[in-house]
């Protein structure tokens, strides 16, 4: 039956650790010390575990930083009440507009590099690829361990920016030149845009050990009979991410250094000739010339593009593995659902330069990116129809991870179909930039990966703490979530639709914006309401961890493989031989004893 | 006891789930009456950009309602307490087929439709006319914070003493394809006229040529779309669109102004 060749129980360790299907039955190794066990752990779920609690604390801080720009939004230029007087004790607690332009650069900053990224694939990522192929660990447990540590040089300089001398990193997340380039043109940001490089740096080389290791792990260690076809969505999601990773960082990572060097050592990749700020030339200032801002803006988004895609394939594939143990039911279309997020990810190399319409790149060249933009629907639509596929004639249980699931695509439907406007070049020239495209990206990156975040929690808790998260608490927290998010970000659209542009830091001077001020102020309601109401999830995860109901190694009646190991899953987390006999959604079986077949176990004939 | 828990957590999930399609198309049907809709048209151009929104507002409202209809119905009958196992199916190939090819021929479609009006804008110059990419009406210089337009002198030089140049207001006469230059002086800019339905970015060392033609005489905003500083939020502008006779009067008097103080 199985295509694939089981490992010999004895064959050489090329990677230098157990060869897949180990057993670990006796604990033959020596009890480790509390630093080692929890600290510098080479332990995948204790690096899992460390990512999460980290990537959870800096999600505070960025929506923290969202509240303060929802403040200014609702009432410009007032004393903003608790966090005004930490972020601008000068003012009394007024927002500057410097202190603005730094707010969103670095909600931004840190939700994408802090926040999604290390939640989806360094939390998950570790977690579950082992568990889920049937493996003792990573195929490099330290260069894990090296990854989850790289990512702190990072946090510390971001940190260190904040309180940089003339401020924090004000150019946005995009971070365009000249602005950024030349410290004369933001007066705000003179060191504190080179610990911004700094930070996506060591962030990056975290991203990269991690992402090596995901695919080695995934390529080499599944345990016997697992196929590429029989690997749960999950680890295709993560595994594409990590390719996306693997082929997209090493641009960014180019592109920050070539700006670093543009600001230290005035290289000029990205100054053109001729620029005068603030009544001097940065050449007589001693800036090199004759680069190209638009170079940049290249480099950056045949990163960045990818990488909003490496923010949702993941929670794509939580999602859809969600939604199977719970709705009772195969995945429909299993093969399609792989395939499209392949195709998603291939499609993102090609369409960078949709973010580049108005950007003065040639017009012509426009029209072949939106064409292939446009070209992801295709595989967004696949998915979209497959997961209601799944849940046609299933037997639904609403637990919470399941309406956090279910949530994710109605949601994703929102911000994939508000992407075709964006891809149409004509229609892209009003709202380019505007408050749309702001709904746009949140509807997939909030209310789609967050909320496919929150959902793999609760599915996952037990596993991860041997304790089920509290249902009532997960569905009190799941209702106002769904609620507030919606008063969030829904109304953008329109206000986008308005003509209201992003990064505006009091928009209400126009003429166009005068009116738009109550909207934003509902809006800003509804964001401090989001954020207060996660309160009922911090009390249930904290809460859970200690009081949680103990669970068995299988909660859920699900099929996959982690629920193979104890839960908690010990050092080498599983305890007796692996076997795998079919793919990952067996639910609804007919004639089989339970209405699941485990992997392990093989299908009635 | 507990079946009234669940009937209850059905209902509730499903009424939560059907608000998604019921006050998303709601809103966007009353969003013209709360000013939360597109600003006037005010050029040649804008009508046929505002239809291409149209087309993809229809094509995208019936494929939202259609899709979320079906998630809350799916929800609300198979979350039923039921003893029977759920339908066992991995997929069907024609319905993948089907409903990739549906959504491949709408985003040709879409595709297709959209290249003559992107083009209308951003790459067909007005060749004839008083204007051209070569002859243009006008160079708009952003900086920052202030946007700045130069108009050049009789025999159409940027450079020289005959050279007017105004800050933040931006005098053009109506009804005539009006081709400038776009400049910026420091860092990125970009030149936004929601009435205009007009957005072009202004890069240091590039000069873009951008074309409209105003149909209505008016004041109207001129707004910076590309973060360039921290007074990124004041860096407005204002167009004014003169009647053709006007604003040739207007040029004119510009123009004998220059001398009279001399």
């Amino acid at each position: 039956m199985s295509t694939h060749a089981p490992a010999a129980p004895h064959a050489a360790r090329p990677l230098g650790i157990d060869p897949p299907g180990t057993v670990h039955t006796t604990h033959e190794h020596h009890e480790l010390g509390f630093v080692r066990k929890y600290i510098f752990s080479t332990d995948h779920k204790v690096i899992g575990l460390q990512f999460l609690f980290t990537g959870l604390v800096m999600l505070l801080f960025g929506g923290l930083m969202a509240m303060a720009i929802r403040w200014q939004l609702a009432y410009p230029w007032t004393e903003m009440p608790v966090l005004g007087r930490l972020l601008f004790p000068e003012t009394g607690g007024v927002t500057t507009p410097e202190g603005y332009t730094m707010l969103f650069t670095m909600h931004g900053t840190l939700m994408i590099f802090f926040v999604i990224i290390p939640l989806l694939t360094g939390t998950f990522g570790n977690y579950l690829i082992p568990l889920m192929i049937g493996a003792p660990d990573m195929a490099f447990p330290r260069l894990n361990m090296l990854g989850y540590w790289f990512w702190w040089p990072g946090i510390a300089c971001i940190l260190i920016s904040f309180g940089a001398e003339g401020g924090g990193p004000a150019a946005g997340w995009t971070s365009y030149p000249p602005l950024s380039t030349i410290e004369a043109a933001a007066p705000g940001s003179n060191w504190g845009q080179n610990w911004w490089l700094l930070s996506l740096t060591f962030v990056g080389v975290s991203s990269m050990m991690g992402a090596v290791n995901y695919v080695t792990t995934i390529v080499k260690m599944r345990a016997p009979g697992m196929t590429f076809f029989r690997l749960p969505l999950s680890i295709w999601g993560l595994l594409i991410a990590a390719l996306l990773q693997l082929f997209a960082l090493p641009v960014l990572t180019a592109a920050s250094f070539m700006q670093l060097f543009d600001r230290v050592f005035d290289a000029g990749f990205f100054t053109p000739t001729g620029v005068v700020i603030n009544g001097t030339s940065p050449e007589t200032l001693g800036n090199a010339a004759g680069g190209h801002p638009l170079l940049w803006q290249h480099l950056f988004w045949f990163y960045s593009h990818p990488a909003v895609y490496i923010l949702v394939v993941p929670a794509m594939g939580f999602v859809s593995d969600i939604l199977a143990v719970h709705a009772r039911k195969p995945i429909f279309g299993y093969k399609p659902m792989a395939y499209s997020m392949a195709g998603i990810a291939g499609l993102g190399f090609i369409v960078w330069g949709h973010h580049m319409f108005m950007s003065g790149m040639n017009p012509s060249v426009g029209l072949v990116f939106m064409t292939a933009t446009l070209m992801i629907a295709l595989p967004s639509a696949v998915k979209v129809f497959n997961w209601l596929g799944t849940l046609w004639g299933a037997r639904i249980q609403l637990t919470s991870a399941m309406l956090f699931a279910l949530s994710f695509v109605s949601m994703f439907i929102i911000g994939g179909l508000s992407g075709i406007w964006m891809a149409s070049t004509p229609v892209d020239i009003y709202i380019h930039d505007t408050y749309i495209i702001v709904a746009h990206f949140h509807y997939v990156v909030f209310a789609g990966s967050v909320m496919a975040i929150f959902g793999a929690i609760y599915h996952w808790f037990p596993k991860m703490f041997g304790r089920a998260m509290n249902e009532t608490l997960g569905k009190i927290h799941f209702v106002g979530t769904f609620v507030f998010l919606n008063g969030v970000f829904y109304m953008m659209h329109q206000l986008g639709l308005a003509g209201l542009m992003r990064r505006t830091a009091d928009p209400y001077a126009y003429e166009t914006y005068a009116h738009l001020q109550p909207v934003n102020e509902f809006i800003s309601l509804c964001a401090f309401a989001l954020l207060f109401w996660q309160v009922f999830f911090v009390l249930n995860f904290f809460g859970s961890m200690v009081w949680g109901k103990r669970v068995g190694r299988n909660p859920w009646n699900a099929a996959s493989l982690e629920w193979e190991a104890p839960s908690p899953p010990g050092h080498g987390n599983f305890d007796r031989q692996l076997a795998v006999h079919h793919g990952p959604y067996e639910y609804g079986v007919p004639d089989a004893p339970r209405d699941f077949v485990p992997q392990t176990q093989r299908l009635p004939t | 006891m507990a079946g009234l828990k669940h009937f209850l957590l059905r209902v509730l999930t499903t009424l939560l789930l059907l608000a998604v399609p019921v006050l998303g198309v709601w809103t966007f049907v009353k969003a013209e009456e709360w000013g939360l809709w597109f600003p006037p048209i005010v050029s040649s151009y804008g009508a046929g950009i505002d239809n291409l929104f149209y087309v993809i507002l229809w094509m995208v409202t019936v494929t939202f309602v259609g899709t979320e209809l079906l998630l809350v119905w799916f929800v609300f009958r198979y979350s039923k307490r039921d003893p029977t196992r759920a339908v066992y199916t991995h997929g069907n190939h024609t319905l993948e087929l089907v409903w990739t090819a549906i959504p491949a021929l709408l985003m040709i479609f879409v595709a297709f439709s959209q290249m003559e009006a992107w083009s209308d804008v951003k790459l067909n110059f007005p060749e004839e006319g008083p204007y051209t990419v070569e002859k243009p009406l006008m160079e708009v210089y952003a900086s920052q914070f202030d946007w700045r337009v130069r108009y050049p002198d009789a025999q159409g030089n940027f450079q020289g003493a005959d050279v007017i140049e105004v800050p933040y207001d931006i005098t053009v006469p109506a009804d005539t394809k009006v081709v400038f230059r776009l400049k910026s002086r420091d860092v990125l800019h970009s030149f936004f006229v929601p009435v205009f339905r007009l957005k072009q970015d202004a890069v240091p060392g590039m000069e873009i040529p951008v074309w409209f033609e105003a149909t209505q005489p008016g004041d109207y905003d001129l707004i910076c779309a590309e973060l360039c500083g921290w007074g990124h939020y004041k860096m407005a502008g204002r167009i004014h669109v003169l009647p053709k006779d006007e604003f040739d009067t207007w040029l004119a008097a510009k123009r004998a102004a220059l001398y009279a103080t001399e």
